[in-house]
Order: structure tokens, then sequence, then C-alpha cells
């Protein structure tokens, strides 16, 4: 599904070149749910952003569902963004003034889907969330686990290739993290492809595979033994 | 841009922002509604300045003698000039290239009318068949005095509008005989209005060799007008008839020996000296109000751009969210610009109905001479209010461009 060869990326700050991700090789399977580890500063970050297309590499492959993804202009990375990926964030980046099903068909109008279509897929993704009874409510008459959620709704909608998640129980508590990963892995049972960045080990060890980042290299490289979430609510 | 899902999409965006909605609108309203305001009233000023002229014609020269008050070489002052038929014909003679109409006048006041039961004192004035020009006249019925009225010196009268209703009423005055001081009777032959309003149809003319003869006035005449051939620039006109009255009064002043600097004694008055003093002084005012109306258009232009602007710069992470979940950087731009057309176009409109409607409100209240009829040019609103939201467009496309090229991931990381 993921085909990455030998990636880097430098960012310039004024004089100084910070050469973040020296040579990335990396490749994921369909249906796979992985963890991209590190500390702060290893390149973890930058490295979903590539694969997102939110930013791009200076060197190296990528290919994503058998399409080479370079020399994007801004117009054909927007068209493979809403085709192939769904973002999750840590700040749940909803728009604030859409309620709950808005937000969540959001992507399905720049996929240009009629109106009621886009309001019957959004509910669907709701209802899947659980949420289906909050549809109306505005983001802030929302916890952080709901708002997690109807991102992750939102994420789903376009029926995506591949979810990126940056950091999704960053801003949760435990037991909220726990519940969110619990969706998480039930999407994943689905079939459907999974990138998390996390820096928590026990989020890290409820996905199937670890790839460990260090100084812009992987380290480590390993499948685990999935813990599955619901099991630590 | 044009399709219902991304108005959909507006009105829901403006709907949820009411703030940010009704402050650009605001500063848009404004902007036309002071600007319509201004406008009606340069247009009143204008309307009411120039109806000041409409009475007479306004290439007028007119020419009067009275006492002397100055004595010159070695005359008193205190002399009576009188103007006689060879003076009129002098000028007629000297000046005819440059001479439209002309005419000479010699009139009483207080002349006393009697039409069957009916009577009223008017001015009775003996004029020639050019009169009805220089004074602007037109002609209701019949028609105006004639060169064999003069000629023949027949007893025929041209009454003013006014005169008809005071006397006449509801029947029609031609070929109707009237009596003037009790002892002449004319015969009415024409019934002239003037856009000086009553009190100039107030008057009755008859043929000035009639007028001569039946007042025992001799060759004596009270005053001369002209109206001077106008050259198709106005400038050039205004130096004509300026070098023409100039003439006259200095030919005037010889034949009777006046002191140069004797108004009263020679008194040639030119309108077109004085109009173009009053169209200059109606010009500059129209030029101040348009660049009142155009700094209030640039400072609505200057409000909305600021507002869009701000938007962006307040949607900046919104456009990140929508970049990351695969908008277009053409339906960014699109979905900013048609916001901002939409509520410059929709609040113009309203500040050029208001400023039209408040202006017609006002418009019967506030009527002195020299305000009428404030009504602002429908055409030129419109043009500024399609500057207005062309401006706003175009102050919009700067920050919407910016936007729409930001790096989501830099957009998503602004908090």
């Amino acid at each position: 599904m993921i085909e990455i060869k030998d990636l880097h990326k430098s960012y310039k700050t004024g004089n100084n070149s910070l050469h973040v991700l020296k040579g990335i090789n990396f490749n994921v399977k369909e249906g796979e749910l992985v963890s991209i580890m590190g500390s702060s500063g290893s390149g973890k970050s930058t490295l979903l952003n590539i694969l997102g297309m939110l930013d791009e590499a200076d060197e190296g492959s990528y290919t994503l569902d058998g399409t080479p993804i370079k020399n994007l202009n801004e117009k054909i990375a927007a068209q493979y963004r809403n085709k192939f990926l769904g973002f999750i964030f840590q700040s749940f980046n909803l728009i604030n003034y859409k309620n709950a099903m808005d937000n969540v068909a959001l992507p399905l109008y720049y996929q240009k889907l009629p109106r009621k279509e886009r309001e019957e897929r959004a509910m669907h993704y709701l209802e899947k969330v659980g949420l289906a009874d909050w549809a109306e409510h505005l983001p802030n008459q929302l916890s952080g686990g709901q708002k997690q959620r109807v991102a992750i709704a939102r994420a789903l909608a376009s029926d995506p290739k591949v979810l990126l998640a940056d950091e999704p129980t960053g801003a949760l508590d435990t037991k909220t993290s726990y519940e969110v990963m619990d969706l998480i892995q039930g999407i994943n049972d689905e079939g459907r492809t999974i990138l998390v960045v996390t820096h928590e080990p026990d989020i890290a060890q409820m996905t199937k595979r670890i790839v460990n980042l260090k100084d812009g290299r992987i380290i480590d490289d390993t499948l685990v033994n999935q813990v599955k979430a619901l099991s630590n609510v | 841009m044009f399709n219902v899902e991304s108005w959909q999409e507006i009105f829901e965006t403006m709907r949820k922002n009411k703030l940010r909605t009704f402050l650009t609108a605001f500063s848009v309203f404004l902007g036309i509604f002071i600007l319509v305001i201004l406008m009606g009233f340069s247009n009143g000023i204008e309307n009411g300045v120039s109806s000041q002229f409409e009475s007479d014609a306004t290439n007028k020269i007119s020419i009067r003698t009275g006492i002397t008050t100055k004595g010159y070489q070695g005359l008193n002052p205190g002399r009576r000039l009188q103007l006689r038929n060879g003076d009129y014909d002098n000028l007629n003679q000297k000046f005819e290239e440059n001479i439209e109409y002309k005419t000479a006048t010699y009139s009483t006041w207080g002349g006393q009318v009697n039409y069957k039961t009916q009577q009223g004192s008017y001015r009775i004035e003996g004029a020639n068949a050019d009169q009805q020009f220089i004074e602007n006249q037109s002609m209701v019925s019949g028609r105006f005095l004639n060169q064999a009225d003069l000629l023949q010196k027949n007893k025929v009268a041209i009454i003013g509008q006014q005169m008809k209703m005071d006397l006449f009423k509801d029947e029609d005055p031609i070929g109707k005989m009237i009596m003037l001081n009790n002892n002449v009777n004319f015969q009415v032959v024409g019934v002239y209005t003037d856009p000086g309003g009553s009190r100039e149809e107030s008057r009755l003319f008859i043929p000035l060799t009639t007028a001569q003869q039946v007042f025992n006035a001799g060759q004596d005449i009270r005053s001369i007008s002209y109206t001077v051939k106008m050259s198709e620039d106005f400038d050039e006109a205004v130096a004509t008839s300026t070098a023409m009255s100039e003439a006259i009064n200095q030919d005037l002043r010889n034949r009777f020996t006046v002191a140069p600097d004797d108004r009263s004694a020679v008194n040639v008055d030119n309108t077109l000296e004085e109009a173009k003093k009053i169209y200059g002084l109606i010009d500059t005012i129209r030029y101040v109000f348009w660049f009142i109306g155009i700094g209030t258009i640039i400072a609505g232009i200057v409000g909305v751009s600021n507002i869009m602007l701000i938007i962006v710069k307040e949607r900046t992470k919104e456009i990140g969210i929508r970049k990351a979940l695969g908008a277009l950087p053409s339906q960014i731009t699109g979905m900013i610009l048609q916001e901002a057309i939409f509520i410059t176009a929709i609040s113009g409109l309203i500040g050029l109905l208001a400023g039209v409607f408040v202006l017609e409100a006002l418009s019967p209240l506030v009527e002195t001479d020299f305000l009428r009829y404030p009504k602002a040019d429908l055409a030129t609103s419109l043009t500024t209010l399609l500057i207005l939201i062309v401006a706003g467009a175009f102050a919009g496309f700067i920050p919407a461009r910016r936007a729409a090229h930001i790096k989501p991931i830099e957009a998503l990381r602004d908090e």
C-alpha cells in the first residue's frame, strides 16, 4: 500500500539546515496498523506529513496504492488527499462553526457529492463512532473524546485507502485514549490501513507493528502482539 | 463557483459568523449610503442654482440708464439720462454681427387692465418681437408680437398665464378685447408662460411703437436687451459677451458724457458672466462632493480589504483543515471571494436604496432657492456600486489567493 525508498528531508532555518529525515526505507501492506514512535525531533511527524502529502520530501520516492507521489502541484495533491487519505489530528481540527454532521460531511463536499448523500453518509459514520445522537452538536458542545471520534468519522467519510493519525490520543486522558484506540482497532479489523504517530508506548502496543525513529533514521521495526484496547478500559 | 452547493456553504458560513458578516456589510453600506446622499445634495444645489437662471436667457445683456451720481467734465450730478430709439438703432448697427435677439422696451408699472367686470393692476411693457426669446417665454396659445404689429402700431396684447387666470378664468382669451388704463382697447392675441413663475407671468406685452404712442413717450425707451450669439465654446461666448457689454458701456458713457465709474447712470448687465461665475461655483461644489464621495468609497474599500485580511487570518486554520480534506486552491479562493462579493453587492445595494429613500423622503422638506429636488443619479450610483464590488473582490482576492496557497501543514499549526 505504501512504499518509501530513501526519503530525505531537511528544513532551512536562516543559515542553518536541519536534516530531519536521513534516508527512510519503509513499506506498509494493506490492512496493517502501524505505529511510528520516537522522541520529539526524531522526524516522526515530518514523515507522517510527507505520507499525508501535506509536505514534500527533498529526495526519495513515495508510492501510494501503486500511484507514484511526486511533483505534486497543489491541485493534484488536494485531489490525492481527498481520494486516498483520511487525517486524524491531535487537536481534532474540527471546524468550530459547523456541527458534527457537517464536519463529517465536509470531505464529501469536496468530492462533489449531492447534499442528501453527504448527509446520509455522514450519519452512517457518526453511528459507526457512536455519536449519531450528537449529530447536531457543535464541537464546543462535545468532550475531547467525542471530538476525536467525530474527527475519525470525518476521516472515514471519504472512504480513504489509508488513515493517518498524528498523536490521536495526545490530548486525551487515558480512559478516553483507550476508547479511541478501541475504535481505531475496530476500523483496522475491517481491513483499513492505519498509521499512528505516537510517543506513548502503551498506545504503540495496541498497534500491530512498531516503527522506531531516532534522529531521522529507522532504528527498529518490529511486529508486536497487539494489546486489545478494550481489555484496558 | 456558481452552483447551489457552494451558495449553501457560503450562506451557512455567513449565518454562523454574524458579526464578521455585519461588519463587512456595514462599511460597504455606509460608503454607498453617504455617496448617494452627497450626490443627491450636489444635484439639488445644481438644480436650485440653475433654476435661478431659468427665468431669462443666460446669454442676455441688459442696458438701463438712470440718474448721474457724479459730476463729470463740468457736468453736474443728478442729470436724468434718457435712451431713445436712435440709441437702440445705433447699438443694433454697431454690434450687428454678435447680436442674436434684440429688443427695446418701454414699460409702465401698475397699469390698470379691465376685461368685462374683472380688473387688475399689471406691468405693461412695450417690446419688440424678439422679447419672447430674451425672456425665455413660450406660448401657451396664440402668438407673440410680430414685425407687422410694430410697423402698424397694432393694438394687440400678449398676456401672461397668471393674468389669463386672473381675468379670464376658464374663458379662452384669444381675440377678446381688454381695456388698458380705462381708455384704450387692445385685442389679446397670445398667452405666454415664463419659467420665472407667476410674478413674471403677471405682465402684458404690447408693441413698443404702440406703447410709445399710447403713453405719449415719443422716442423714449426704458431699456434695451440683447442676447449674444453663442459659440460652441462656453469660455469664448463669455469673452464675446463681456467684450460686447464693455463696448456698449463705453459707447453710452461717451454719448451721455458719464463718469466711467458711475454705475447708476449707465448700467450694462451681462448675465453670461454671472452665469459663468455660478457655474464655476456649481462645478466647485460638485468637485468637493465627488472628492468626499470618492474618499468615502476608498475608505469603504480599505475597510473591506481590512476585514478580508482579518477573515483570511482568522480562517487560516479552517483553510488548512479544508485543504487537508481535499479542497482545491481554487475552491478556497472562490469561497472567500464569493462571500466577499456577495456581501459587498447586497449591502451596497441596500445602501443605495436607503440613500435614495432618504433623499426621496427629504426632498419635499428641503426646498430653499438654492437646493431643489436633491436626487441621486441612478446610473452613477450603480456604477459606483459596481466599482465597489470589483474593488472589494480585488481587495479580497489577494489575501484569498495567499490563503489558498498556504501549506496545509502550516495552516494547521496556526493556533
